[in-house]
């Protein structure tokens, strides 16, 4: 008796909550098509990661070739760590990515804060400059960046992978619009208490712009572990390589044939990132959640 | 008119800094990084209204400043003077900013003047003296069939590209709009393309065409086809594979800008067009359509000039040659091999087809601008 007591209205709720979601053949629809592209979106990832765990005598093309694995093996990971220089090639990438991030973050928060200050002379024009900057694709810079680079004898060198990106405009903008955000009133507070410039700027303002350093900290950070072109205009020889410079050399090499390792080798350059990715994703998102799509 | 000029400003704004990051912030500026550079600051920052839209621009969003609340206040203190300005020397925010200012002048607006100036010399790209050759480069570049040949297929690709990635994501936007279990889910697992480098997804695609890859021998196995069609092998199938690669690589990229541009089309507006007997594919084209027109527009502009400088698709798909014979390449592949080539190479060449190529990129901001004003009521 209290059993279907409560079992009425808990259904009742539920199939409401059914409703919300639109007609039932159409959510069904709906579902379908969302695993439709899914498959078609993720599908090739998974290959990927499938055919990096085929064993070495197992068939990976072909007619007698299966979905999965039916020898599972990590041996084209050990011959992508072992044999191949894929751990230094990590380790260049990872330098990049750690100067790239901290340069930026610094420069873009420094610079940022002032440029979201009113009341000094030139802010106009210094904004333009920057929004100028943007204008100027990399791929039509790239001969005069490389004759530069050249000229600071930074060619084939980490660091000259490094220089030219070691600040954004687009990052100080926004860093410039999260301060620019920040309440008045707690910096008016600040300067009732005595607290300097700097005070203010670290007490006050950059806490207060922790998810913009987020978000910023981030996109760099893959950006620049995804980054191909530049690397591969500055740096010449295999132990300055980045990640996506030694998979793009595996590809050609005595190693390509063997597709196992190819796609080890792949595997090992994109887990980090999407692991980071799933990791903060809902800082990927949050712009998207504040401009009206709640997730 | 006034109010729905505001709307599209509110709905683009977040966008601003979902794509901004990503897109802007790779360590050398290179790849994604000026795709949506050129434009959007014109668009959105200086063309539109002088120096006070950089505003527009500015991502004033809870999210990237948690503690803002109040909308209104830094226009209160835009307008007037806050009184931490009158106790700062006037060179104390050049300080500040002197090593960004000096990071965008020397790596961000100089190359460019360089570039300029190397188009009219003969440069050797290892290092070494330039020699002043007037226009010569750009005398030889007009006749040079390799140019294009390159122009050729840059065009080609941005025509094919550019519809096609201004209603797919559009497509993809409104499956993944409704809020139903699992949604988070699907969103994400769609962005994950967008996360990976194009050398990774590259080789997928290379081990997924190849003539032993996955497809070919899906194909087979159904006796539709007795031979493996060539994808990586025929330039022109390799130039349609890039597409398709860039295609599916954006997919999620530009789902996002059409979520916000979604969630800004009125839900009345959908819900009266029902009410008069208008069908899914009617209302679409009525009323999703048009409210998400100017953020059509920004991917448009966004995706024309991404294809004019596509570069590694093609690299990692052909294995670096640029398909058989060179075939396939564009218009960045040509700028690489002419400019920088050790032994045949001439940075003074390749500077003029870079020019060439940021006039192409500059054409395609300017159109969209008049595309967009034509569009506005006035």
């Amino acid at each position: 008796m209290s059993v279907q007591a409560l079992a009425g209205p808990r259904r009742v709720r539920r199939r409401s909550r059914l409703r919300a979601y639109g007609r039932p053949w159409e959510l069904a629809l709906r579902y379908l098509l969302l695993l439709a592209v899914m498959v078609l979106l993720v599908g090739p990832l998974a290959w990927q990661a499938l055919t990096s765990l085929k064993g070495p005598h197992e068939d990976i093309s072909g007619i007698n070739a299966t979905i999965l694995p039916s020898e599972p093996s990590l041996h084209a990971y050990q011959v992508v760590l072992g044999q191949l220089p894929m751990l230094g090639y990590i380790r260049n990438s990872l330098v990049i990515c750690l100067l790239t991030v901290v340069s930026q973050l610094v420069l873009a928060t420094l610079g940022g804060y002032m440029l979201s200050r009113p009341g000094w002379r030139g802010r106009n024009a210094v904004f333009l400059l920057l929004v100028a900057s943007m204008m100027f694709p990399f791929e039509s810079v790239m001969v005069s960046l490389y004759i530069m680079i050249l000229g600071l004898n930074l060619s084939d060198n980490l660091l000259g992978v490094w220089l030219p990106g070691f600040i954004g405009a687009i990052n100080l903008l926004i860093m410039r619009a999260a301060f620019m955000a920040v309440p008045i009133e707690l910096e008016e507070a600040g300067m009732l208490d005595g607290a300097g410039e700097w005070r203010r700027f670290w007490s006050i303002f950059v806490p207060a712009a922790r998810g913009a350093l987020t978000v910023i900290g981030i996109n760099t950070f893959i950006g620049a572990w995804d980054d191909f072109l530049w690397p591969l205009i500055v740096l010449r020889s295999d132990a300055n390589f980045t990640v996506t410079l030694g998979l793009s050399r595996l590809q050609n090499s005595a190693f390509g044939f063997d597709w196992r390792v190819v796609m080890a080798g792949a595997m090992v350059s994109v887990v980090p990132i999407l692991l980071l990715f799933l990791f903060t994703q809902r800082y990927f998102y949050r712009g998207v959640a504040a401009g009206a799509v709640k997730l | 008119m006034e109010r729905s000029h505001g709307r599209r400003k509110r709905g683009l704004r977040p966008v601003f800094e979902l794509v901004f990051p990503a897109s802007l912030t790779s360590a050398s500026g290179a790849e994604r990084s000026a795709e949506g550079a050129p434009n959007v600051p014109d668009e959105r920052g200086v063309l539109e209204g002088g120096t006070k839209s950089p505003l527009a621009l500015a991502p004033e969003s809870a999210a990237l400043a948690p503690a803002a609340r109040g909308r209104a206040r830094p226009q209160a203190r835009r307008d007037g003077l806050s009184g931490a300005a009158l106790h700062r020397q006037w060179w104390v925010p050049y300080l500040w900013l002197a090593p960004s200012l000096a990071g965008i002048g020397v790596f961000g607006i100089y190359p460019f003047v360089k570039a300029v100036y190397l188009s009219f010399t003969s440069t050797p790209p290892l290092g070494g003296d330039s020699t002043w050759v007037g226009i010569e480069n750009y005398v030889l570049l007009a006749k040079d069939p390799e140019f294009w040949l390159a122009t050729r297929n840059s065009v080609l690709y941005t025509l094919v590209v550019v519809p096609l990635m201004v209603v797919l994501p559009l497509l993809l936007a409104i499956l993944v709009e409704k809020r139903i279990p699992f949604i988070g889910f699907f969103r994400s697992i769609f962005y994950t393309p967008v996360v990976a480098s194009m050398v990774v997804v590259g080789l997928m695609w290379v081990w997924l065409l190849q003539d032993q890859g996955l497809i070919n021998s899906i194909l087979r196995g159904t006796h539709l086809i007795h031979r493996g069609i060539p994808f990586l092998s025929n330039s022109w199938l390799l130039l349609f594979s890039a597409m398709g690669l860039t295609l599916w690589k954006g997919l999620g990229w530009y789902m996002v800008f059409y979520l916000v541009a979604l969630a800004n089309v009125p839900r009345e507006l959908h819900e009266a067009a029902q009410i008069d007997g208008a069908g899914a594919v009617r209302r679409f084209l009525n009323v999703t359509v048009p409210g998400v027109k100017p953020m059509m527009l920004l991917v448009g502009t966004f995706t024309a000039i991404g294809c004019m400088r596509i570069f590694t698709e093609v690299y990692v798909l052909s294995g670096t040659t640029g398909g058989p014979g060179g075939q396939a390449e564009t218009l960045p592949f040509y700028i690489r091999s002419a400019g920088l080539d050790p032994s045949s190479g001439d940075a003074g060449y390749g500077s003029a087809i870079s020019v060439v190529l940021f006039a192409l990129t500059l054409g395609f901001a300017i159109l969209a601008r008049r595309l967009a004003r034509g569009d506005e009521p006035s």
